[in-house]
């Protein structure tokens, strides 16, 4: 994955990016993440652009492969795709497929033979986008893999902290919530590690991953000591459809201690920013006085920067594709 | 030209781990039993001073011992014959030195009645190169809710009762199988696994489970029915295998019991003796095992707990799977690995490495095991079964998961640096395998 030839940040620009797909943060150096923030950092001003189309991907395929349901990511995909100038097509792999009989690597392979450029993918299963990427000859970005990873949703978290606050490097992030269950937490621990951030991470036991304290987090149970001196509060969604057993009561008990009002906010540093990577849960992770208040929330502004996150990993990717005139040259 | 009925094996280290012997010698088979075996049965121990009346088979020195005895096998046979069937698990049992396979009755239908556990003697018999004893079912369909006619079981030829990879969750009903089972003095072999505890999990619970984003499956999951189950067999006094441990807090409650005096034994895998879940790496579905590998102080316990005699005896709880099952993402893939062929060689690693005395070693692969079952094989002694392993302690190799002999290849060894190797098999004083590069150590004259 990692582009290790890459010695120093001030050597990056796109064409050093040497990975074939995005599947995660892991892997990734800090000089891989600063090529794709400052690329995408172009995009948000193209975005802002009434001309906002590029011809780079013309000619291009590229597959949002979901197996399961997305609106947001689905469509910031299907934009940023749109706007390079690729061909995209939405295909949602519901359960009938899977009733079929039809395996994972069954429809890669069906894919693969329609000679997409891209694919990206999102599924249910922990590794699953790593197993198909090893079926496909074309780039594969992850775009959620089961509790694993969701680095375009990591890099996009990074790119609004960066906009509204600067550096990183040095700020106290907290990520809060059922992070048990979260690929976008096991990402963004990875990725604010890279970039210098001290991390914090509040959930009940219940909703921590076992020995989260050996992934580079301090953990806290208990949001006023949490939250103390933080600069960006990031909520995570309860992921109430995985849950299994008894992991937490009930969500009016949640809300009362892990619920992010403006009350448990004033614990963080006066001024802090709170993120959310949505859908939300309006009174049960996230209060919408805290969610709605655009000094506080740089909710929408996520939003906004996806689209442009993944716009630089097309970019990026796309680079590393073999073009036309070399395979013909095989043939 | 008439094959003589005895056969002399000459020029042998011969290590017996049921009488301590480790000498230079020579064994004779007559049949299908042993009939002398010791240092001096040939003065001078050429070829030349054995007498026309043997085939001589020279050993070239290297050891000569009763075959192994592999007590938790699964087999497809019958329901998933594409997986691995009695003939063909046979061979790769030969190939591995195994001279006796257990095989489980997880199969379509269930071993649960007397007539099933005859086919299998019947199959085995017409198919199979090595000896295959049933294990029957210990509750009807495996389900866990009513107990088998173990008695009749037993007459058809059922040598032990367990549910395979499947836990007797009901402790009422674990303890009425083993308080019924002393009727016959049947052996209860048991999984265990607290299901509530597991049900979700793809590997052992730790760190690097977090970070693949898998649910983990706590040590504690074994524990718990292992306490458990010393408890029942501490109430009814009856004869209790635990199938495979995986974790130090299992082995501990087991070194327990065992030191109040109860009638338990217990096995580990090779592969929980070998790998630990790092080994996972990303997401290699051949690494998903039931129990799932364990973290690094488990795998030293587990050597530890084989060198200090606590585990009895090393079984490769060999599980054969096809592709479908393996190629699929890591939650979804179904547990198991095959091991009937490298079940020797990763064993030996812990004697080359000083861990574990080599008699020690393989009594817990034939002794011990033969021991346990009541089987007459599994020693080198007069009137024994003539079932034998030649194997060439020091070879290096690097396992080929190409070279596989069983149906299914999903094994995690491929490519590992072994060292040790199989030079013959030897069934009822039949050779059934040979190994291809020493095919012309048989002198026959």
């Amino acid at each position: 994955m990692s582009a290790s030839h890459i010695t120093s940040p001030q050597a990056a620009d796109a064409a050093s990016f040497s990975a074939r797909n995005l599947l995660g943060i892991e892997g990734l150096s800090l000089a891989d993440v600063l090529i794709l923030l400052d690329l995408a950092d172009t995009y948000v001003d193209l975005n802002r652009q009434m001309e906002k189309k590029r011809t780079l991907l013309r000619g291009r395929t590229q597959i949002n492969l979901f197996f399961e349901a997305s609106t947001r990511t689905q469509s910031s995909f299907e934009l940023a795709g749109k706007r390079l100038g690729a061909d995209v097509m939405n295909m949602s792999v519901g359960t009938s497929s899977v009733k079929k009989g039809e395996t994972l690597i069954d429809t890669a392979m069906t894919l693969n033979a329609m000679r997409p450029d891209l694919l990206v993918v999102r599924h249910g299963a922990s590794g699953a986008v790593e197993l198909l990427s090893q079926k496909v000859d074309c780039a594969v970005i992850n775009a959620g893999d089961g509790s694993h990873e969701h680095p375009t949703q990591a890099l996009l978290d990074a790119l609004t902290i960066r906009r509204y606050l600067g550096s990183i490097a040095g700020l106290r992030i907290a990520i809060c919530g059922d992070i048990l269950h979260s690929r976008v937490a096991r990402s963004n621990i990875l990725l604010l590690n890279i970039l210098g951030a001290q991390v914090r991470i509040i959930a009940p036991p219940t909703l921590l991953p076992p020995r989260a304290e050996r992934m580079g987090v301090e953990v806290f149970q208990d949001m006023s000591e949490g939250l103390r001196g933080c600069d960006v509060v990031m909520m995570l969604r309860l992921q109430l459809e995985r849950m299994t057993g008894s992991l937490i009561p009930s969500t009016r008990e949640y809300f009362h201690h892990y619920g992010l009002d403006s009350q448990k906010l004033k614990y963080a540093k006066p001024g802090a920013k709170v993120m959310h990577p949505g859908p939300m849960n309006r009174g049960v992770e996230i209060d919408s006085a805290v969610a709605d208040d655009p000094e506080i929330s740089l909710i929408q502004d996520q939003v906004e920067m996806g689209v442009a996150v993944r716009m630089a990993v097309l970019d990026t990717l796309s680079r590393n594709l073999p073009n036309v005139s070399s395979e013909k040259a095989k043939e | 030209m008439i094959t003589p009925d005895q056969i002399a094996y000459i020029n042998a280290r011969l290590v017996d781990p049921a009488s301590g012997l480790d000498t230079d010698g020579a064994l004779i088979t007559f049949g299908g039993e042993i009939q002398a075996v010791g240092p001096d049965l040939f003065p001078g121990e050429g070829a030349s001073n054995v007498s026309d009346q043997f085939q001589v088979i020279d050993c070239q020195g290297h050891v000569l011992c009763p075959g192994l005895i592999d007590m938790r096998v699964f087999v497809g046979e019958p329901g998933a014959e594409h997986k691995e069937t009695l003939a063909t698990a046979s061979q790769a049992a030969a190939a591995g030195g195994v001279t006796t396979i257990i095989v489980m009755p997880n199969t379509d239908p269930v071993i649960d009645d007397a007539s099933l556990v005859d086919f299998i003697k019947r199959r085995s018999r017409d198919t199979a190169n090595v000896n295959v004893y049933p294990m029957a079912a210990l509750t009807k369909g495996l389900e866990g809710t009513h107990l088998t006619e173990m008695g009749l079981l037993k007459e058809a030829g059922a040598i032990a009762f367990t549910d395979g990879h499947r836990s007797v969750t009901s402790s009422r009903l674990m303890r009425q199988a083993l308080s019924y089972a002393s009727t016959f003095g049947a052996l209860v072999v048991h999984h265990a696994e607290e299901p509530s505890l597991s049900q979700d999990g793809a590997m052992n619970e730790g760190e690097f489970a977090s970070r693949l984003g898998l649910a983990g499956i706590p040590a504690a999951a074994e524990t718990i029915m292992v306490e458990r189950d010393v408890a029942l067999v501490e109430l009814t006094q009856g004869r209790y295998h635990l199938s495979q441990l995986s974790c130090a807090a299992s082995l501990r409650a087991i070194e327990q019991a065992k030191e109040r005096g109860l009638d338990i034994t217990c096995a580990v895998s090779a592969h929980h003796l070998a790998l630990n879940e790092l080994d996972v790496g990303e997401y290699r579905t051949f690494f998903k095992t039931n129990p799932p590998l364990r973290a690094e102080e488990d795998r030293q316990a587990m050597v530890d707990g084989l060198s200090r005699g606590v585990i009895d005896i090393i079984v490769s709880s060999h599980d054969p799977q096809a592709p479908e099952n393996k190629r699929l993402p890591f939650a979804d893939a179904t547990p198991g690995s095959v091991g009937l062929e490298t079940l020797l060689p990763v064993a030996l690693e812990h004697y080359h490495n000083g861990h574990v005395e080599l008699g020690n070693l393989l009594r817990a692969l034939t002794y011990a095991p033969a021991q346990r079952l009541g089987l007459p094989s599994g020693r080198l002694a007069p009137g024994a079964p003539a079932d034998l392993v030649l194997i060439d302690l020091d070879k290096p190799i690097i396992f080929d998961a190409s070279t596989l002999k069983s149906r299914s290849k999903n094994t995690p060894f491929d490519g590992r640096k072994l060292q040790g190797r199989v030079l013959r098999t030897v069934v009822g004083g039949k050779s059934v395998f040979e190994c291809e590069s020493v095919v012309s150590l048989s002198g026959e004259r």
